[in-house]
């Protein structure tokens, strides 16, 4: 019975991993952008397929796709963020929401016509193949490489953002952007990189999935619809909540998974329901 | 020519429409366009009017198009309380999502409404009777009022748009009463609303009552007309949907869903045989309309008449 | 608002009227309807089964109607074909539109169980027919079956009492089910699990996975593993099976569980390569290797996919050719003249042998019981299987009376 449990709640680990950087990026661009950016899901799924598409065409591993696929898609964003977000800074953010929406619906289609949706494999880096013994269950070393991976990940993005100059000027231009205009800081360029890392972020994301989730069109609708819940329920715009909570529910999925699977797909939701009615602004909010 | 008759015209208009189009069209392909029609209408008083936008509105599709399907197949109840049973599931369902969501706005209104609708979801992939993957099969489209059989296409097609004719002039009126202008009103300034002494809450929770009663109502309907109730009815991706519709067709205007869900049904129809380009092509649409085409087909129309007009 | 109240008012009355007038679209009179005989390949195109069936067996459509002359009793035929993505409403409503609009007389394929489930009524209400190839499910010649329903190919039966029993008799008493949660995994789970407990075995438990949209097996598969089960049997199918597979390997599950993929496809075996497949059981309906017949077509078959036909495939075109034969010896393309030719015609081609559709609308065959090859055995490329044995349709597939069809009195 412990065996069982534990082996789930080190799965719940690893999807928690996957939920805290989503999310992270998620939270990053709302907290300074006030834009939901509903592409967050298409874009990680890029991250994957420019993996798959580096290793199939070009020859390139995962090593190197780790660092060079989120600069390309994070260059992407920063194209979209030029072209297209900039013009609706101001109105009503219901629009960020659904621009970003349709962008979404236009990337996985593309993809989803030319590639199928069966997925395409993408098999784990030789470096990091086989597994560990732990007693209650066998545990692949490539889905411990994700654990602490996203842990350094979201560790230094919390850092950089809570506790240096440059995530003072992020977080003071949450606050009042005109304000820190005044004072002379680019704004304008502040927004456009923070879009561009908040994507570089999900593409990071979507390399570390190709070994563990399969590439596939799909694979970005699924799992972003989960993180936007985890982001509400940590507070949009809370770096530290989006990390906890992405790996909080991780956890509470898998103890759901071993107690009633079924209700696995649905826990997040409970579990936003009943935060949002108790802690409107999320757990770690501030009301805006 | 005066309000009045502009009006009645317009009505006259869509009558002579309605009344030919099976004949011009597949008519279950006209039946699946006036059930998006008036679900698109609906949720237009939430989002146009009211200024709330609902991420989970498939729920009451969905959940009516489940239980009158179940009604009317498993319980053999005549096709009249098959409908009444939908509806009055989304309306409850409105009921006590309303009252919850309404504590917050924007984003997390959003937010909640599309939690509630992913528990709707789960409820109908987990529920012995909905038949999960599979969907709510053969659902039978019965005798309306124990008289005139709907099995054929044509007298179902008739049915179903008296039917959205109602619903959607509940909806007109609705907008053109006292009750639709402090709607506006809490959607311009909701604040100054609630200082000129309207019990904000209360009107919000009603619009939104009264969009997911309508909302059931296109389901029930859809139910029937494909005799089908799947997954997609509560699918993420029909609130999506709805909201491309309404914006595409122009947000605020009465008109303006029915045009959007009469264009996407369509776009989706003819692109059915080249497979993923439908989603693509929708995306763009979203993302062209969001840039610069915010009043949407009906609110560009009228800005062009009223210009014309005016020059 | 009077005004708009007439209008919705007349709008009733001729709802009404409408209604009264209108009489359901006689059928076109005459032998062969609308002139040409429309074959509707509707199946899974670019999702989880595509490599299985998808543009593969709409080839194979087009070979049988090329095969056959490209026309029958003076009329030319027609394949058209769909996707329907494996959703159930789209194969419905594609289904419906087919019949209604576009004249078609016969629809093949469809793949998988929920998306025949879907049509099959549709199609009996208007009395045209289906060649089911893809689908599985036992049910459909049992309580849901139509009359004018053709279940071709497999059922989930005969991959319990072949595959199953089988490896039931090697030592594999104790399971866990890894299932596709819908109607044809369920019933491949419950066959299978019928098998197993009437052989002295014992079934664990289960863990249902949502189908389509699982990629990630690990938390089923860790619970298989801590049931402690001899078998992990897999009742799923396609890129279901294929992730399982892999994701099985990678924690470590085919250390000390075996694994029994209930349902399996060449195009399954390709996706996962020998190391990873070598040792499996598979039952199955054809394979291109078997005999210079199967070979003749199956390369004419790889001249034009690149890749060797699976069952279902195969199933396709042996179908689409018994239809056409049927109605050339009925006269007609009536749907009731054609179905009876084909319950009296028997099916000897090189797909099947002794193949007899029977009241109930199964295709009763020979099946072959077959292990996928080490990599060191496997000679040339598609070279996976050995042929263990050939298990004859008598016992391959269940009794017209065990079926049940309340068709059949």
């Amino acid at each position: 019975m412990i065996q069982a449990l534990s082996g789930q709640l080190l799965v719940g680990l690893i999807n928690g991993s996957f939920y805290a950087l989503l999310s992270l990026g998620l939270a990053i661009i709302f907290g300074l952008l006030d834009v939901v950016n509903f592409a967050h899901g298409a874009q990680y799924m890029l991250g994957a397929f420019a993996a798959w598409m580096a290793l199939t065409y070009l020859g390139i591993g995962y090593g190197w796709a780790l660092v060079l696929v989120p600069i390309v898609v994070g260059a992407l964003g920063v194209l979209v963020e030029r072209l297209f977000l900039r013009r609706l800074y101001g109105i009503d953010p219901l629009y960020g929401l659904l621009l970003t929406f349709g962008l979404a619906l236009v990337v996985e289609g593309l993809f989803h016509h030319a590639y199928g949706n069966s997925g395409n494999a993408y098999p784990v880096p030789e470096a990091l193949q086989g597994g560990v013994s732990l007693g209650f269950m066998f545990l692949p070393i490539y889905r411990a490489w994700v654990v602490l991976v996203s842990a350094a990940v979201c560790g230094t993005s919390w850092f950089v953002i809570e506790r240096t100059r440059l995530g003072a000027y992020l977080r003071a231009g949450t606050e009042n952007p005109k304000m820190l205009q005044a004072f002379g800081v680019n704004v304008p360029l502040m927004f456009t990189i923070t879009y561009g890392f908040g994507v570089a972020l999900a593409a990071f994301a979507g390399v570390m999935a190709a070994p563990v989730y399969q590439v596939s069109p799909a694979m970005g609708s699924s799992i972003i619809i989960v993180v936007f819940a985890v982001v509400v329920i940590g507070g949009m715009g809370s770096i530290l909540g989006s990390i906890v909570t992405g790996v909080a529910l991780g956890l509470v999925e898998g103890l759901t998974k071993f107690a009633w699977p079924e209700a696995s797909g649905v826990v997040v939701f409970v579990v936003m329901a009943l935060v949002l009615l108790v802690r409107p602004a999320g757990l770690f909010g501030r009301q805006r | 020519m005066s309000p009045r008759a502009r009006v009645f015209a317009a009505y006259a208009a869509l009558v002579v429409l309605g009344l030919a189009a099976p004949f011009l069209v597949y008519p279950v392909f006209a039946m699946d366009v006036l059930c998006l029609a008036l679900f698109a209408s609906a949720f237009n008083l939430l989002l146009g009017y009211a200024g709330l936008l609902s991420f989970g509105h498939a729920a009451f599709l969905g959940s009516a198009a489940y239980v009158t399907g179940y009604a009317a197949r498993s319980w053999g109840l005549p096709t009249e309380l098959a409908i009444l049973a939908g509806v009055a599931t989304a309306t409850v369902l409105g009921a006590i999502f309303g009252a919850l969501a309404i504590r917050r706005s924007g984003i997390y209104f959003a937010m909640i409404t599309l939690g509630f609708a992913q528990l709707i979801y789960f409820l109908v992939v987990q529920l012995p009777w909905t038949g999960g993957e599979d969907g709510l099969q053969g659902i039978p489209r019965g005798k309306l009022l124990g008289l005139v059989s709907l099995e054929s296409n044509l007298a179902m097609y008739y049915f179903v748009y008296a039917v959205f004719l109602a619903g959607f002039w509940l909806l007109h009126r609705t907008i053109d009463s006292p009750f639709g202008h402090v709607l506006r009103a809490i959607r311009e300034n909701e604040p100054r609303a609630q200082s000129l002494g309207y019990d904000v809450d209360r009107y919000k929770l009603l619009a939104f009552v009264i969009s997911a009663a309508l909302s059931g109502l296109a389901g029930s309907l859809k139910a029937l007309a494909f005799q089908f109730a799947s997954l997609s009815d509560v699918h993420w991706h029909l609130s999506g949907t709805v909201v491309l519709m309404t914006l595409l067709g122009g947000l605020g205007t009465v008109m303006g869903p029915s045009v959007g869900a009469l264009v996407v049904v369509t776009l989706e129809n003819y692109l059915s045989s080249f497979g993923s380009w439908v989603t693509v092509i929708t995306g763009a649409v979203f993302v062209a309309c969001v840039l610069s085409f915010r009043r949407g087909i009906v609110g560009e129309v009228r800005m062009l008449v009223k210009r014309s007009f005016s020059a | 608002m009077i005004r708009s109240a007439v209008a919705v008012l007349a709008a009733l009355a001729t709802a009404v009227l409408g209604a009264q007038l209108a009489r359901a679209q006689a059928p076109a009179a005459g032998k062969i309807s609308g002139d040409v005989v429309r074959i509707g390949v509707l199946t899974d195109m670019t999702g989880y089964y595509s490599d299985l069936a998808g543009p593969g067996s709409v080839t194979a459509a087009k070979m049988a109607v090329e095969d056959f002359g490209g026309k029958v009793l003076g009329k030319p035929i027609d394949v058209i074909s769909a996707d329907h993505q494996n959703k159930a409403d789209i194969a419905s409503n594609t289904a419906r539109r087919w019949f209604d609009e576009q004249g078609v007389d016969v629809i093949a394929d469809l793949v998988s169980s929920s998306t025949a489930g879907a049509v099959m009524p549709v199609a009996a209400e208007k009395k045209r027919i289906t060649l089911l190839s893809g689908p599985g499910t036992t049910e459909f010649t049992g309580d849901k079956c139509t009359a004018y329903n053709v279940h071709y190919t497999y059922n989930t039966w005969a991959m319990a009492n072949g595959t199953g029993a089988q490896v039931v008799k090697t030592g594999g008493d104790s399971w866990f089910f890894v299932t596709a949660d819908y109607i044809f995994g369920k019933s491949l789970e419950s066959d299978t699990a019928n098998v197993v407990k009437a052989s002295g075995g014992k079934v664990l438990g289960a863990a249902r996975h949502p189908s389509p949209g699982t990629t990630d097996f690990s938390s089923y598969l860790l619970q298989a593993q801590a049931s402690g089960a001899k078998i992990v049997g897999l009742a799923n199918a396609g890129a279901d099976t294929v992730n399982s597979v892999k994701q099985a390997n990678e924690f470590g599950i085919t250390k000390k569980q075996h694994l029994a993929g209930l349902l399996i496809f060449l195009s399954d075996i390709h996706a996962l390569g020998l190391q990873a497949a070598q040792g499996l059981y598979a039952t199955t309906a054809f394979y291109w290797d078997m005999n210079d017949d199967t070979r003749k077509w199956s390369k004419r078959f790889f001249e034009r996919q690149k890749k060797m036909p699976t069952m279902v495939q195969a199933g396709v075109y042996s179908s689409v050719m018994h239809y056409l034969e049927a109605v050339k010896a009925a006269g007609t393309d009536d749907a009731d003249a054609v179905m009876k030719k084909m319950k009296e015609t028997p099916v000897n081609d090189f797909f099947a042998k002794n193949g007899r559709i029977g009241p109930d609308g199964l295709h009763r065959h020979d099946m072959y019981l077959v292990q996928v090859k080490s990599p060191a055995e496997s000679k040339y490329p598609w070279d996976y299987y050995k042929v263990l044995k050939t298990i004859p349709a008598a016992e391959a597939f269940p009794t017209v009376e065990a079926q049940k069809c309340p068709l059949v009195k």
